[in-house]
């Protein structure tokens, strides 16, 4: 637990260098640049130099951002379950795994929604209807929620180790969740082919520039992803700081009262 | 052209809706860290 | 003590605790009652509720599922009960098996209860599938219930069978909610805001409960068609999940409850 003397927090303004108003620094400056570039070159290839699909025509171009999302999301939750489980199995059980373990469920929430609203634009061009309840739309509609769950138990409230031994569990439980509910779909829906609408299911046969493109959507949202994840885990890491100053002056206040109290009494 | 309306739109929604969540994860970063010293941010 | 020994008293002791209070009897009941009502409200035609019967059943035994958990926890968190037997050093994953073996039997009242209804209300029956049986079908009414017998000739699947492989929907659909309700629900206990997020958090997990057990059903009522013989893959979807979740729930309920 971070814990910080309340009699150092207040910087007399002639003593100390101008404070870093920021979560950046030289890092994510980098890498904010390079996901910029990216995304830039992800626009002028996904709506302009790439050609358009045989089968699909002009739709396919929402493949380029709606793919790497999913794949940005997939990989996230997976970040989160190994970081719950480093926070929970090494000896030290340092904030700082439950810290990235929260902020890569947040961020994978975030692309998952992106992905499910993009993907109903796709359907809706493709197969005529924004939903359509095959095994990968819904078992993605189930681990969006899933982790909307998980973020709600993060919420409880608590201590910072209680939330992170109860969020950690949970991460690790999502990991067998995921694919049991995965396989239950897939079950589900092979059975009942005549509830897919049309027999394109995403999977198209990309090449050349078109994969090249898609690459470039990958590279450019990897590039958010760490960016995201280094701004939100030092961001998350100040508001455990917070919470535990604002403990710390409680508990300063207190004894002070306490002490005045006694010193009344007397 | 319904189809342009539509890819535009799946573009822009991705954006606009990541540009957000960037945002807001930067503007909380700057307001925690004017509540921190320095020597706290283990990151500089 | 052994586990399984501690387990069986706080299974015993949850029994008791419903038997003197009667929660579950007067009012979840009549929730699990009232919910199949309303469906036929919603679904206001006849072939309609007939296609989807085995799915409501499982579906008021979701929503069913979320009040017993939060009635089998809030008897712990009261009077800090599930904290004192923590500190007893009661084994967690004792605590964990009892309380789940507890709700299963309180779950298993609630489904055959459901069953019971989709039979009056919607006129569900059970029937040999395939429509070459017809020749060979004599009805015969058991207590309201009307069985299709079918002809051994064409290979039909007796009704025998098709009760056979209800029963077993029943018991592995009944462990796999019952573990995943008491795994959550440890979790939720005593926390602001738990009444609403135990929903949250178990329905997409039990979301292959509902899948598997609604079809297995299916099969063995013969909605739509369904041959019984479809129906062992689902149980084996649903024993698959029992075992899972049993386990997990098992191992990831101490560090749940330790606070």
């Amino acid at each position: 637990m971070t814990t910080i003397d309340p009699a150092r927090t207040e910087l007399q303004p002639s003593e100390a260098p101008s404070p870093r108003r920021s979560t950046g620094t030289r890092v994510t400056r980098a890498i904010g640049i390079g996901c910029l570039t990216a995304m830039g070159w992800l626009v002028a290839f996904g709506l302009g130099f790439s050609p358009a699909d045989r089968d699909q025509k002009e739709s396919v171009r929402i493949l380029y951002v709606h793919v790497p999302t999913i794949w940005l999301a997939y990989l996230a939750f997976v970040v989160t379950a190994v970081s719950s489980g480093l926070y929970l199995f090494t000896k030290k059980r340092s904030l700082g795994w439950d810290r990235v373990a929260g902020a890569s469920a947040e961020i994978g929430v975030a692309f998952v929604a992106v992905t499910l609203a993009v993907g109903s634009m796709w359907g809706r061009l493709t197969w005529g209807v924004f939903w359509q309840w095959d095994a990968r739309l819904t078992t993605t509609a189930l681990l969006f929620v899933t982790y909307i769950g998980y973020l709600a138990v993060r919420r409880l409230g608590g201590s910072h180790q209680q939330r992170a031994k109860r969020s950690a569990v949970l991460g690790m439980i999502a990991v067998i969740e995921i694919p049991l509910v995965h396989f239950s779909v897939k079950m589900w829906r092979s059975l009942h082919q005549e509830a897919t609408v049309a027999n394109l299911d995403g999977d198209t046969k990309m090449d050349g520039i078109m994969l090249f493109s898609l690459f470039v959507g990958v590279i450019a949202f990897t590039f958010l992803y760490v960016w995201l994840m280094l701004h939100r885990t030092r961001a998350m890491a100040m508001e455990d700081m917070l919470e535990d100053r604002g403990l710390d002056d409680a508990l300063v206040a207190r004894r002070a009262e306490a002490a005045a109290q006694q010193n009344g009494a007397r | 052209m319904e189809d342009a309306g539509f890819i535009l739109g799946s573009y822009l929604l991705t954006f606009v809706t990541v540009g957000l969540f960037a945002w807001r994860t930067i503007r909380s970063g700057r307001k925690l860290a004017d509540q921190i010293p320095d020597e706290d941010k283990y990151w500089l | 003590m052994s586990t399984w020994r501690v387990a069986r008293l706080i299974a015993a002791k949850d029994l008791r605790v419903e038997r003197r209070s009667k929660i579950v009897t007067n009012q979840v009941l009549p929730f699990a009652g009232i919910t199949m009502v309303s469906f036929a409200f919603a679904l206001d035609k006849q072939n309609v509720l007939d296609t989807v019967a085995p799915g409501l059943i499982w579906l008021a035994t979701t929503f069913s599922l979320l009040i017993l958990v939060q009635r089998s926890f809030s008897i712990e968190t009261d009077d800090g009960a599930l904290d004192a037997m923590r500190v007893a050093g009661v084994d967690a994953r004792a605590i964990f098996l009892g309380k789940a073996m507890a709700l299963a039997v309180q779950l298993l009242v609630v489904e055959i209860l459901l069953l019971f209804a989709a039979v009056v209300l919607y006129g569900e029956s059970i029937q040999s599938s395939g429509a070459v049986l017809a020749l060979f079908d004599t009805p015969i009414t058991v207590g309201g219930v009307d069985v299709l017998l079918g002809g051994t000739s064409t290979g039909a699947q007796s009704p025998v069978v098709a009760v056979v492989l209800l029963v077993t929907t029943l018991l592995s659909a009944t462990c796999g909610l019952a573990a995943v309700g008491t795994l959550y629900g440890g979790l939720a206990a005593g926390f602001k805001g738990s009444e609403t997020l135990l929903p949250l958090l178990t329905l997409p997990a039990v979301a292959p409960v509902l899948i598997g057990a609604t079809k297995a059903v299916e099969s063995a009522v013969g909605t739509a068609g369904a041959v019984v013989s479809e129906g062992w893959q689902w149980v084996g979807l649903l024993a698959v999940f029992a075992v899972a979740s049993g386990i997990g729930g098992a191992l990831a309920f101490g560090p749940l409850i330790d606070e």
